[in-house]
């Protein structure tokens, strides 16, 4: 914002931090593990804010899709694994809290250092109106990123047999 | 003529004028007409209750030959009215020992995700919410925020019925989702946009007539998420009382009931936008662009009636063997069906002559698909028929 006047923009994305910030406290600071998972939910959606504000519809979507859909998944596995997750007498801070401030802090620098210290580009053009295709003509053109792509699925295939051959009985 | 015939275009040009005319800027313009769009959707949706409640136990009634409803009057149909009034005045409980906070954010959530997905649900060439070029993508992803809301329903109640039903919730809704996005994907093969309204306009053939396939299986993958019988195993009351909803009372039960009607005209809309030409009829939607609305509204009715149908003809499924049923049978159909249209698109050529014969290699694909798919359960159903007894429960144990 060097001088520029505050735009729609500036207000919403700070609106969005806020928020995005909030959620991420609750997650840390919250004794109750479905409601720390429930404030996780409200910070992926700020994120997919962001992306909103940045004109890239389509990874807003896939960032609600993929990560508030896997939030259900990870509610059920934290219920059936932890013991009395009703009661609010889990600790939000353990022993090892100082080593973990020290850590944090450390990275916090680190980001802070490499944020403040690099140059930005920014696009001049717009978003092209049909982006949505051409990032799927990318996806499995060969030139591009049909590798990449054709490597994540067999991974995903791979986790997937070993799922099932770890569930199976016999 | 010409004003009756485009009347809703029209009158939103009319009233833009109107509000023009008192001197406001345009943004403030802007700001009131998409207001005003906003509660117009949110009241069809929850108008969807007043109106489905009564032709559901009406419809229900006559298969089952009964009358059904029949005091209110006129012809029972104020019962949904009736039933308004009885809710508001129940006591609003919450039990002892629930997460207070959750069990109240459940019920004030739940409506939420099925009203957002009428913000892409096209009526007319220009009656849309929003024209997202990410639409269906966007009511899919809709979708994973309605499962957190029953999963926090479920949860908040301390009830080991409700707690049952929220697993149950994110068991059935993310396995249905998969052969419903498989659906939606080979859709948008043909159509070539993400758009509701471009899918629309794509639909020279409806979708329903050139891939049968993808039409059931998204009608049963709809009817599995809007959470209706027989396959509503997520509030079962012969198994679990209420399911997520049991410990809801009064006005906040009244959510989830609302919630109910509004998710599946949202899905009937979206089965007749996808599948059977949305807005279109025969060029009916060029000669009088006035009845577009209508006609999207005649088709959800018939879906819902269709819907109607399945509850009253068909017994409630096991769960085991409605989860089976979807990643054993419908994701591979499915995933036969995505890659026949794949192949189908790469075989005609570009152009705006091949839609009929996309359409017809498309159903020809689709017809061999159910031939074989018959042919196949044909044959597991002989086996488990002439297996010895023991073995045949065995079998559909399986």
């Amino acid at each position: 914002m060097n001088g520029s006047p505050v735009t729609m923009s500036h207000i919403v994305f700070i609106i969005l931090s806020a928020i995005a910030l909030v959620g991420a406290l609750g997650v840390v600071l919250n004794r109750n593990l479905f409601r720390a998972a429930l404030f996780l939910v409200l910070s992926f959606v700020a994120v997919a804010g962001f992306y909103i504000l940045l004109e890239a519809e389509f990874l807003a979507m896939v960032q609600i899709l993929v990560y508030v859909g896997a939030i259900s998944i990870l509610i059920i596995f934290a219920i059936m694994l932890s013991r009395r997750m009703m009661s609010s007498e889990f600790k939000a801070f353990n022993e090892q809290w100082a080593w973990a401030l020290v850590a944090a802090l450390a990275l916090f620098a680190i980001l802070a250092f490499v944020l403040l210290g690099v140059v930005w580009p920014t696009a001049e053009a717009s978003v092209p109106e049909n982006a949505i295709s051409d990032l799927g003509q990318a996806l499995v053109s060969p030139d591009q990123f049909v590798l990449v792509f054709e490597v994540a699925s067999v991974l995903l295939l791979v986790a997937l047999v070993g799922a099932v051959i770890i569930a199976r009985e016999r | 003529m010409d004003f009756i015939l485009n009347f809703w275009t029209e009158l939103g040009a009319w009233a833009q004028g109107v509000l023009y005319g008192w001197g406001l800027p345009e943004w403030a313009v802007n700001l009131i007409s998409d207001f005003v769009g906003v509660l117009i959707l949110l009241i069809i949706g929850v108008m969807a209750v007043l109106i489905f409640t009564p032709m559901e136990r009406k419809v229900i009634a006559r298969m089952q030959d009964r009358p059904g409803p029949n005091r209110v009057w006129p012809y029972g149909l104020l019962q949904a009215l009736a039933d308004a009034i009885k809710m508001l005045t129940k006591e609003d409980v919450t039990p002892r020992h629930a997460d207070r906070a959750l069990h109240m954010l459940g019920a004030l959530i739940v409506a939420v995700p099925a009203l957002l997905v009428y913000a892409v649900l096209p009526w007319g060439p220009n009656i849309i919410g929003k024209d997202l070029n990410v639409g269906v993508l966007f009511i899919v992803a809709i979708g994973s925020i309605h499962v957190l809301a029953l999963l926090i329903a479920g949860w908040g109640a301390n009830n080991k019925f409700s707690l049952l039903s929220a697993f149950r919730v994110v068991n059935q809704l993310l396995a249905y989702e998969i052969p419903m996005v498989l659906c939606i994907l080979t859709v948008i093969l043909f159509s070539r946009t993400m758009s509701t309204q471009g899918i629309v306009e794509a639909q020279t053939v409806p979708y329903f007539v050139s891939m049968p396939v993808a039409g059931l299986i998204f009608l049963i993958c709809a009817m599995a998420e809007a959470n209706r019988s027989p396959v509503d195993l997520l509030e079962a009351d012969s198994e679990m009382v209420a399911g997520y909803m049991v410990e809801y009372s009064g006005m906040k039960f009244a959510m989830f009931f609302i919630a109910e009607y509004v998710n599946m005209f949202a899905a009937a809309i979206l089965i007749s936008t996808l599948f059977l030409g949305g807005w279109k009829f025969f060029g009916l939607e060029d000669l009088a662009p006035v009845l577009t609305p209508f006609i999207v509204f005649a088709k959800a009715v018939f879906v819902i009636f269709c819907m109607l149908w399945f509850r009253a003809t068909f017994p409630r499924m096991r769960f085991d063997h409605l989860v089976g049923f979807a990643w054993k049978f419908l994701v591979p159909l499915s995933m036969v069906n995505l890659m026949l249209g794949a192949l189908v698109v790469k075989l005609t050529p570009d152009g705006s002559g091949d839609i009929w014969a996309e359409a017809g290699l498309m159903l020809l694909g689709n017809l061999i698909v159910i031939a074989v798919t018959a042919v196949i359960l044909n044959r597991a159903a002989r086996k488990v028929k002439d297996a010895p007894a023991l073995q045949r429960i065995v079998a559909v144990e399986r």
